[in-house]
């Protein structure tokens, strides 16, 4: 039985998921991932069958504990956003060579633009690697479908498979065409092959050969996958490959019916048999991909090909998301504006914005306490001219605009407390780190315990808000334990000082900043106050 | 049946909701349906905006191209103009003329409404004067919808049955200051 839902791209997924027997989520908060594992927690049936859907600490830990389940038998996804794949990138890679035993699906949502994210890069570079399966849905619907595909798929092989996903399908909704049952989960069974999961040399040597095998027939595969296929046209001067959501953007051109040979890729290893035929009997080719020029550098190699259009070529934007104006742009420089599909594509030149429109950037929120910490630094900081603040990864990074222009560095999560240690290394004082709750127990505690154990001079400012804020307010794994931790990890409990981040606390947090600036050690300030979006939804 | 709309306006400000009741009201009546937003970062009092695609026809892109908004539904005046680029020369703008003043270079209002009026097909007033004036401040992006809702070939039935529907969890109160800015938006523009 079927039923029509509206769903995000993010929602359509974790729904496929759970309709085809999920027995466990696991995730960290990132753009655009996040509503994901939200979906599975607010979702009925994933609450009366309790399938797991807790927040981890950070993409490793997620990753561990979906293949943990995977182990078992049981079918697992871990979501996070592409640069959250960089953490969790060990896990992948030695995933892949102790396979999949439950089905298990590793969705990465990749943010080209940068609407929300630190770069550009494409996680089909990854899953190439690591010769793991991928799989980019081109709409919502295959968003769903991919999901009971990706398990089997999974299981038929005995590999992760890795769903990548993209801004726009992320957070785009569109109507789903959605199972009403799911259907169960499996029992708990573990792998027939056990060995492999002993990643020790002499067992990695011999199932090496084997990992490079099953590749190879998914390559195969590939070229009959439900989710890819070569569609002719009438005009073999040009062929198109298009790849996931590109696929809309160049049907949009054409609403009666492309007029070129097209070849669609939903499902990797590319299909090279589709790719050769395109080739074959087109005189020339244009890849449409989103994202980084993952499938064009396949094909062309090291020698040019100078019948070969895309990014690399300029015609097609190399940086930033594909719109269906760039396509149609990239058409008309290959095909020429006085062919006749270039003018069926020409239009009116767009109504230009009025010169008066600012920018208007993102901004901390009015009232919120990363704003208190700033102020309080910044004045601190005054008479310090040596001094470097290094940011991390959240709301609090806002600090680097306008008025604050507080923050030196942001680069990944956790690199504020270790690139302090290494300014402090270099001999800058004061080194100030600038780190969220959420991001310290993800990947800042092991970096404080570098510089406990050097007892470096370095000034370390968790601002915790509760939360995990930038993401929309999800659970922090640390919240109320951040002095223990800090201790525990061997700070002195002297210089593991707490104040709440009110403007009435102006002066003190300000004369606070400063005696652990004196100190000639490893010191942790501790700024707390609830997020006030959060807050005003617990008031409610 | 083919609509294309630019939704925009600053973070925070309730475009999102507009976007769900036009997405339920659409499929209530079997439509398809493309709408994308965006989240994050941006969404911290940032610009923001949503492409929301209504048609009887299957859709392809989740993005509306260049020249192809039939319609910019807008909750603040400079947000409006900054799609314009996206505005079809036969399309509608609607927007709240009340600024929403977060950076130290927003521009002088005169010039903002002189951008305004020499726009051929275009509707502005004061929405958050409106809301006030009829339910609560809050509601000025119902007023939008209401006001928007002339340009929009959705039943005006489909689209008050999909407001109580969203706001029915918050009560009939709730529904029922919603449906008035509604009304009283949809009224301004008949």
């Amino acid at each position: 039985m079927k039923t029509k839902q509206l769903l995000l791209g993010d929602e359509a997924l974790a729904l496929g998921a759970i309709n085809a027997g999920l027995s466990g989520a696991y995730a960290y908060p990132g753009t655009p991932s996040t509503e994901i594992l939200e979906y599975v927690q607010a979702n009925p049936v994933a609450k009366e069958r309790k399938i797991h859907s807790h927040w981890s600490s950070n993409e490793k830990t997620a990753y561990e504990e979906a293949l943990g389940l995977s182990y078992c038998g049981k079918r697992s996804i871990v979501s996070m956003k592409h640069v959250g794949l960089n953490v969790a990138a060990d896990p992948f890679v030695n995933s892949a060579m102790t396979g999949a035993n439950g089905g298990m699906i590793v969705i990465a949502a990749d943010d080209p633009s940068m609407h929300s994210s630190q770069n550009e890069q494409d996680s089909r570079y990854y899953a190439d690697f690591a010769l793991i399966p991928a799989l980019e849905p081109t709409n919502q619907q295959e968003a769903y479908d991919m999901a009971r595909y990706g398990f089997e798929l999974s299981e038929r092989h005995g590999v992760p498979v890795l769903a990548r996903l993209v801004t726009r399908l992320s957070h785009s909704r569109a109507v789903v065409e959605t199972d009403k049952e799911a259907q169960a989960e499996n029992e708990v069974h573990f792998p027939e092959n056990g060995r492999n999961w002993v990643l020790m040399p002499g067992n990695s040597r011999r199932r090496y050969p084997e990992l490079i095998k099953t590749y190879e027939t998914l390559a195969e595969e590939s070229n009959t996958s439900p989710f890819n296929y070569y569609k002719d046209g009438p005009d073999h001067k040009l062929g198109i490959i298009v790849s996931g959501i590109a696929a809309n953007y160049y049907n949009e051109l054409f609403p009666e019916g492309s007029p070129f040979p097209v070849v669609k890729i939903s499902q990797y290893p590319i299909p090279a048999k589709l790719v050769a035929r395109l080739m074959d009997e087109c005189e020339a080719v244009m890849v449409i991909e989103e994202g980084q020029p993952y499938i064009e550098s396949r094909l062309r190699g090291i020698a040019d090909n100078a019948n070969l259009y895309g990014k690399l070529t300029g015609q097609l934007p190399r940086t930033g998301e594909l719109t269906p104006d760039a396509v149609r742009d990239a058409l008309i420089k290959v095909l020429g504006a006085e062919s006749e599909v270039g003018k069926q594509l020409a239009k009116e030149a767009p109504i230009p914005t009025p010169q008066i429109v600012m920018p208007r950037p993102p901004a901390l929120c009015q009232g919120c306490g990363h704003r208190d910490v700033y102020s309080a630094l910044n004045d601190a900081l005054k008479e310090q001219p040596g001094a470097r603040v290094f940011g991390d990864i959240g709301c609090y990074t806002l600090g680097y605009l306008s008025p604050f222009n507080a923050i030196d560095t942001c680069v990944d999560m956790g690199a504020s407390i270790t690139m302090a240690k290494g300014a402090a290394d270099a001999g800058v004082h004061p080194a100030v780190a600038i780190i969220g709750d959420s991001t310290f127990t993800h990947s800042g505690m092991t970096g404080l315990l570098d510089a406990i154990n050097e007892n470096s001079p370095i000034t370390v400012i968790i601002s915790d808000n509760l939360t995990t804020g930038m993401t929309g307010g999800q659970d922090s794994q640390g919240t109320g334990k951040l002095e223990d931790i800090c201790i525990g990890l061997g700070a002195d409990p002297k210089h593991v000082r707490t104040i709440d981040s009110l403007p009435k606390l102006h002066d003190e947090m300000m004369a606070l900043f400063r005696e652990e600036f004196d100190y000639p050690g490893c010191s942790v300030v501790i700024s707390r106050r609830e997020c006030i979006q959060t807050a005003r939804r617990h008031k409610k | 049946m083919n609509c294309n709309i630019v939704l925009a306006g600053v973070g925070g400000q309730g475009i999102l909701s507009i976007a769900t009741i036009l997405g339920k009201a659409a499929l209530e009546e079997n439509l398809y349906l493309k709408q994308a937003e965006v989240h994050g970062m941006s969404q911290r009092g940032g610009d923001v905006q949503s492409n929301l695609r209504i048609s009887s026809q299957p859709i392809a892109s989740d993005l509306i191209p260049l020249g192809g908004a039939d319609l910019i539904v807008s909750l603040e005046p400079m947000e409006a103009l900054r799609y314009l680029p996206y505005l079809a020369p036969t399309g509608w703008v609607v927007t709240n003329t009340a600024p929403f003043v977060n950076i130290p270079n927003y521009p002088e209002m005169e010039k903002v409404e002189a951008e305004l009026r020499a726009l051929p097909h275009v509707v502005a007033f004061d929405m958050d004067a409106m809301a006030k004036e009829v339910a609560i401040p809050r509601a000025s992006n119902m007023v939008l919808l209401g006001a928007a809702s002339r340009y929009i070939d959705l039943e005006s039935e489909k689209i008050e049955a999909a407001i109580r529907a969203i706001f029915a969890p918050k009560g009939e109160k709730v529904v029922e200051t919603n449906l008035t800015a509604y009304r009283a938006g949809r009224n301004y523009t008949k």
